[in-house]
């Protein structure tokens, strides 16, 4: 009996987790690259610099960040485009980029973020000899 | 070949739509007629407004735009924000996406017939506007005493 209690409830805890991930918001992005790197802006108003969170390996990122705006009590929402309080995107990585080396920086919702390419990949500019 | 499209229309279809309808009665939605000043779900920027008997507040998630170049003003209830997000497009790169909005905005809120015009009061944080427009006194619930 108690097995089957425990079963239920770690489902419905899934459940809820899948819930909570479905709702997370896609922010908007620019992504374009020039010979040295990638830049990626995306829009994530509410962000803070403490609450949002980085994540980088060998072959993906991931951007996380939770919305923080202090509300005054007994607050009935009335009408909301934005219903979720965290933004969630991650990309695949491709080998020539240096993902050790991101710089990132935060101003007004935006955030900037700095994709350098390793040394060995950027391009070089070949010359045609004409004798 | 492809089948009867028509048929995804009863499973996953009916779903997401399931889906907005707990999303919308949660918030609400359902209960509160969509404004005709309201535009689409989605248009920039986004809007998130909440009441308590005290004040009305609302928040423009108006990321990057800077906020003195933003006009805000209002009018009895109506309260309109204008203002314009100038992104800087590399010259020279090559452009993946383009997903965020560029260019001049306004946005018209119908607030409540009770509030305070003279009472607004607007900050910008984080790229998000706050502003908390005070109700009125004479609008708040009072006790009627009986002679």
């Amino acid at each position: 009996m108690n097995d089957t209690k425990e079963v239920a409830t770690r489902e419905s805890n899934a459940v809820q987790q899948a819930k909570e991930q479905e709702r997370t918001i896609r922010p908007a992005v620019d992504i374009f690259e020039d010979d040295t790197g990638i830049t990626v802006h995306a829009d994530m108003p509410g962000v803070s610099k403490d609450r949002l969170n980085i994540q980088t390996d060998s072959d993906s990122l991931s951007i996380v960040g939770d919305i923080n705006i202090p509300m005054p009590e007994n607050m009935d929402a009335v009408y909301a485009d934005v219903r979720s309080n965290r933004y969630q995107r991650s990309f695949s990585l491709s080998r020539e980029l240096d993902g050790d080396n991101i710089e990132a920086s935060l101003k007004d919702g935006v955030l900037t973020l700095r994709i350098p390419k390793h040394e060995e990949h950027k391009p070089r500019k070949i010359e045609v000899r004409t004798d | 070949m492809f089948g009867n499209l028509g048929n995804f229309d009863n499973s996953l279809f009916d779903e997401f739509r399931r889906m907005q309808r707990d999303i919308d009665q949660l918030f609400g939605a359902t209960s509160w007629p969509s404004s005709i000043r309201a535009v689409a779900r989605g248009s920039y920027p986004q809007v998130n407004i909440g009441s308590n008997p005290d004040q009305v507040d609302v928040y423009l998630f108006t990321a990057g735009v800077d906020p003195e170049t933003m006009d805000i003003s209002i009018q009895q209830n109506l309260l309109t924000v204008a203002g314009e997000r100038k992104l800087v497009t590399e010259e020279g790169a090559n452009y993946y996406r383009k997903e965020r909005y560029d260019g001049s905005f306004r946005r018209v809120v119908t607030l409540p017939d009770d509030v305070d015009p003279d009472k607004v009061d607007a900050s910008y944080r984080d790229g998000i506007l706050h502003i908390a427009i005070q109700r009125r006194e004479a609008a708040k619930p009072r006790q009627i005493e009986i002679k």
